[in-house]
């Protein structure tokens, strides 16, 4: 039972560009809308041509073509969008619960519907491989959008009894009109972890995707345009300092929301400060990967496990906030562990986005793809041993122009500048450790907190470590799980707010108090 | 490449970099540097008009390129300390509210080790 999809009236229907293997994929996908060379941006449910008529090219990190423009909006734009989020906003915020609902998990069963669809304009938007769109990023946002829808459902507010006549009442009610500023490195499923609460908890929202990866959002809001009410999800494209910072400064929205560096994170921050609003802010870590001895003891499917884990660092090319990109193996099984970790490593596939067993695709960019090169280079300088990769990779045909990095690891000490930083790309550098006090002080000296990982057969050990370091999420024989109804967010320097989970509820709520008293008497100080 | 910095100090800058960073100032007026960390486009310099970007007690300013003051955190600075850099610009544009963004170009950091 589809329901049918409303046309799109883009200023532009004319073909995206395809590749070859782009348009090969489109061919054997059954349920698919058309793309467009030329898109809108999103506002109060209709498509709207930049006010200025200026746009850019979104290239595909997969061939380095330019594949379709995408309005460079400016502050006159955004300001358009909050209009319509604000005119949105008070019958939204009014609306029952299980309507939200409704419409959340409408949302939830088109992008299902569609989901190797979106899956493929994912890849082609952002590089990363097809495997991982169809497995992870759209299958997580969908539950997403189902578990907030089942959250705000089952959220209830509070009573105290504060004496027999005076009763206080707390009402959870949405704070209005709330922006949010997503990264290229999940481009559905980071808005998903946004919309999906503010939406929940009855804001209306003006979103802004990240340049290097806009398309896929559009794609989707043009999938689920018939489900949203006008005007509670709007779409402004364009650059941060054009279209990002009149978003963030405007005084008529009533939160901020971004997931990306530190720089940016303070300039929202100060910008939220000038307007007295809460800021929700995820900037990243550099996380550490422990492997303690008892991982080798025996040689069984756990071992396998945390072999794969230690891989994870090339998973979605490195370009993830949580990268396990610093490994911390204990000294006395470093050479027999490492020897089996570089060989998995070397068994991974970079090739063609589009064949379902490519393992690793193209960095989002090329500024990113230069970046990470860079972090190569001074990695090679400060004395870090190269154990694999170390080069970008040159990849045949369409591919040929895309940003793609082998696999990369380096050996080497925690001072060194890529144990400090995070490089954003499939480069994971490795240090040994003696004692247990020893990894945790390694684990802990970084300025970030935002994600770690233990691996061992102890659990007395398994529990001090999970405790022990300061940071939001530790995976604790496991890796990069995100599932909802599992908090997410950093310690330090690695933000503030907690997504994926329904306290994040709270975070796009205000908390409304009724002090209630039942007792006719006067009080008699008067 | 070349750099106009003497070799000992901490910042230098291409003439690639040097030619936008000039062409930034004649449409913003002055602009100043603040290196980021953390993920997504962090570790590499932002450019901001002078006076947008809030500096505070936790940063140092490590130097000056095109006539521009180069900003980063102090703790930051801390594990940077070992390396020189030279502030170069590619293709692209950052997710950031870097100023260079709209003329597709993005400024990155080329490291070496500390000569001095």
């Amino acid at each position: 039972m589809s329901a049918q999809v409303r046309p799109s009236s883009q200023p532009n229907g004319a073909p995206i560009h395809q590749s070859g293997s782009f348009a090969a994929h489109l061919k054997t996908l059954e349920k698919k809308i058309p793309l467009h060379a030329r898109y809108g941006n999103f506002i109060g449910g209709e498509w709207i041509a930049p006010l200025k008529g200026g746009y850019f090219d979104n290239i595909s990190p997969t061939t380095g073509q330019v594949i379709c423009q995408i309005p460079r909006s400016q502050a006159e734009d955004v300001e358009r969008a909050i209009e319509a989020a604000h005119a949105a906003a008070p019958k939204w915020g009014r609306t029952a619960v299980a309507e939200r609902a409704r419409v959340l998990n409408a949302v939830a069963d088109r992008i299902q519907e569609y989901l190797p669809f979106l899956a493929a304009v994912e890849t082609y938007d952002n590089g990363k491989p097809i495997r991982e769109t169809n497995l992870a990023d759209l299958p997580l946002a969908v539950d997403h959008f189902r578990y907030f829808a089942s959250c705000v459902r089952a959220q209830e507010g509070s009573l105290g009894e504060l004496d027999e006549d005076t009763v206080a009442y707390h009402y959870h009610e949405p704070l209005g009109v709330v922006g949010q500023i997503i990264p290229w490195n999940f481009p559905i499923l980071m808005a998903a972890w946004k919309l999906a609460p503010a939406i929940a908890a009855g804001n209306c929202v003006v979103i802004k995707p990240a340049e290097q990866t806009p398309l896929s959002l559009l794609v989707l809001a043009e999938l689920v345009q018939d489900i949203l009410p006008p005007g509670v999800m709007n779409i402004v494209n364009g650059f941060g300092v054009e279209a990002g910072k009149p978003l963030a400064s405007s005084p008529r929205i009533a939160k901020i929301a971004f997931t990306g560096e530190t720089t940016t994170g303070r300039l929202i921050m100060q910008y939220a400060s000038e307007n007295i609003i809460p800021v929700t802010l995820e900037l990243g870590g550099k996380s550490p990967n422990i492997f303690f001895d008892d991982v080798m003891r025996e040689d069984d499917d756990f071992v396998d496990k945390a072999l794969e884990g230690f891989a994870m660092f090339a998973l979605n090319q490195g370009e993830v906030c949580t990268c396990p990109s610093r490994a911390l193996v204990q000294k006395s099984i470093y050479e027999r562990f490492m020897e089996r970790a570089i060989k998995r490593v070397e068994k991974i596939r970079q090739a063609d986005p589009y064949e379902m067993t490519t393992q690793i695709g193209a960095q989002a960019s090329n500024d990113q793809y230069e970046k990470i090169l860079s972090y190569i280079d001074i990695g090679k300088k400060e004395g870090a041993k190269v154990l694999a990769g170390g080069v970008a990779n040159k990849l045949s045909g369409d591919l040929s122009g895309g940003f793609y990095i082998k696999p990369t690891v380096f050996e080497g000490h925690n001072k060194m500048r890529i144990f400090q930083e995070e490089i954003f790309g499939p480069v994971v550098s490795v240090t040994t450790f003696d004692t247990p006090d020893e990894a945790l002080e390694i684990a802990n000296d970084t300025l970030y907190g935002l994600g770690a990982g233990i691996w061992t057969r102890d659990i007395n050990r398994a529990y001090r470590f999970g405790r022990g370091i300061k940071a939001g999420r530790v995976w604790t024989n496991c890796y990069h799980a995100y599932p909802a109804h599992a908090a997410f967010g950093g310690y330090k320097k690695s933000g503030i707010g907690r997504e994926t989970h329904k306290m994040m509820l709270d975070h796009y709520q205000q908390t409304k108090n009724v002090l209630v008293s039942y007792s006719t008497k006067a009080l008699g100080f008067f | 490449m070349t750099t106009t910095n003497a070799a000992a100090e901490r910042v230098g800058v291409s003439d690639a970099a040097r030619e936008v960073i000039e062409q930034l100032k004649a449409q913003h007026g002055p602009v100043m540097f603040h290196l980021s960390g953390g993920c997504c486009d962090g570790s590499a310099p932002m450019c901001f008009p002078v006076g947008e970007f809030r500096l505070g007690g936790v940063d140092e300013k490590v130097g000056e390129i095109a006539g521009c003051e180069f900003w980063m955190d102090r703790d930051q600075f801390k594990r940077w300390a070992h390396t020189q850099w030279v502030v170069d610009v590619v293709p692209g544009r950052g997710a950031s509210f870097s100023l260079e963004a709209p003329l597709n170009k993005r400024f990155l950091i080329r490291s070496s080790l500390c000569a001095v």
